[in-house]
């Protein structure tokens, strides 16, 4: 089924309908599965059980930049495709964004209080993730300004895609500058330098955290999609003349 | 070209005058800057060490607030939809209108620098610097500015909204301006560094902005 004709929202609906339940139990079934491997995982030599953050960490840090990824996408769909569903993938998208970049910085927090003594510290990391969490509620805010979501969408695109360059500054923040936060050690030239034992339980959690907003996205695009034909039949409600009493 | 030489001179006119919003800017900024001690306190050596960082959060707010105006006072009286059918390229038109604002409200912020200055016994080499780093970023302010400037048009009461959408793009510029003025000052780190980024943030942000601002405009009035 191609793009073009997932572009009927009806035909998005009912596909949908029979998708998302699937989607979801496979969800629950890796996050339990990484979880469990979590858990079972080994103490780290030097940090202890507290390393066992990085499992919720990390996976929320890479899907808070997958997600303004895929509202850039959705994005260029709006703006030079005119996708009918590009804006509803990107108004859908923002508040789950949102939320995985807030628990990366909240875990993140409560993480670096034992490893670093501190639970906030104006590095590079940590301020370019502050900020495309400020994009992040900036743009929530510009949806909800304007009445018309058609409109509201293009006004969005554009704010999404001036937004995107942050994305590489937050990925190679920890090598151009001197940070505290650690620099990569999973996705880098050469492979990646974390054991096994920690690296498989990582991976299934990033893949389970991934299905995890595949599946609220949906959701949440079904959700906007009934949005706007409520709002649509509002109107032509409120539209309709008034018969008075006689 | 006098096409958009006449939309600049409309524009630094417009501003200069009562109401324009230029000489309100500068005006803000002073505001700030002596807001400042009366938080902080009247010690001279922290006033000094902060100044260069009080001036150039001075200089992004009166930016900020003036920029405002850029474009929904032309939305109110029709003009903007002109502009938007003449032939001149609608990019041309928007960095045509960011250069005015830049002439009638950002060079007279760079003007009171060193009356600012001397407010936070800034010396002589330290204004300087802050001067120099105030002539590469705001260029970048402004024309990053426009950008959410063009964005708040489509809303009814942009004002706030735009700050919020502005400021984050705004960071690099404060972060850069700052690093390449306490430089200047300290003398251990170079300053040719941190400047020559602010000067490259300022010529990108002249060929992105008026592309987006473009882009904005014509998708949010249709």
């Amino acid at each position: 089924m191609s793009l073009s004709e997932l572009a009927n929202p009806t035909r998005f609906l009912s596909l949908t309908t029979r998708i998302l339940p699937w989607l979801a139990g496979l969800t629950a079934i890796l996050l339990a599965i990484g979880l469990y491997q979590s858990v079972q995982a080994p103490d780290d030599y030097q940090q202890g059980a507290t390393v066992k953050i990085m499992f919720i960490h990390v996976p929320n840090a890479w899907l808070s930049m997958f997600v303004w990824g895929v509202m850039s996408l959705a994005s260029l769909g709006t703006l030079v495709w005119r996708h009918p569903l590009a804006d509803v993938a990107a108004k859908a998208a923002a508040p789950i964004g949102a939320a995985f970049t807030f628990l990366a910085l909240v875990t993140g927090s409560l993480w670096g209080r034992p490893m670093w003594g501190t639970y906030w510290e104006w590095d590079a990391r940590l301020t370019s993730v502050l900020i495309l969490f400020l994009m992040y509620l900036g743009l929530i805010a510009l949806w909800r300004a304007v009445e018309d979501p058609s409109r509201a969408a293009r006004a969005a695109a554009v704010l999404t895609l001036v937004g995107a360059i942050n994305i590489p500054i937050i990925k190679f923040s920890v090598d151009w500058w001197n940070t505290l936060h650690q620099p990569a050690s999973v996705m880098k030239m050469g492979g990646s330098s974390l054991d096994r034992a920690f690296l498989i339980p990582l991976l299934v959690m990033a893949v389970a955290f991934s299905l995890l907003f595949i599946t609220l996205h949906l959701a949440a695009m079904r959700n906007e999609i009934l949005r706007r034909r409520l709002r649509a039949l509002q109107m032509l409600q409120a539209s309709k003349p008034v018969a008075l009493p006689q | 070209m006098t096409a958009l030489g006449a939309l600049i001179r409309r524009d630094i006119r417009i501003a200069l005058r009562v109401g324009g919003g230029a000489l309100i800017g500068v005006l803000f900024f002073l505001t700030v800057v002596v807001l400042m001690p009366f938080a902080l306190g009247p010690d001279l050596a922290l006033l000094a060490r902060l100044g260069p960082a009080i001036l150039w959060i001075g200089a992004l707010l009166a930016s900020l607030l003036t920029l405002d105006r850029l474009f929904t006072a032309d939305a109110e009286d029709g003009s903007l939809d002109l502009i938007l059918m003449s032939r001149t390229p609608l990019e041309l038109a928007c960095a045509a209108k960011a250069l005015a604002h830049w002439i009638a409200a950002g060079v007279p912020l760079i003007v009171a620098t060193p009356v600012l200055g001397l407010l936070l016994n800034l010396d002589g080499a330290a204004t300087l610097a802050v001067a120099l780093t105030l002539v590469a970023g705001t260029p970048a302010l402004t024309f990053t500015g426009m950008i959410g400037a063009a964005l708040a048009v489509t809303l009814q009461r942009g004002g706030l909204l735009l700050a919020v959408l502005v400021l984050p793009l705004s960071i690099p510029v404060l972060i850069f301006g700052v690093a390449a003025s306490n430089a200047a000052v300290e003398g251990q780190l170079s300053f040719s560094t941190p400047f020559s980024i602010l000067c490259a943030l300022s010529l990108a942000s002249l060929v992105i902005g008026p592309f987006a601002a473009a882009a904005s405009l014509r998708h949010g009035l249709d």
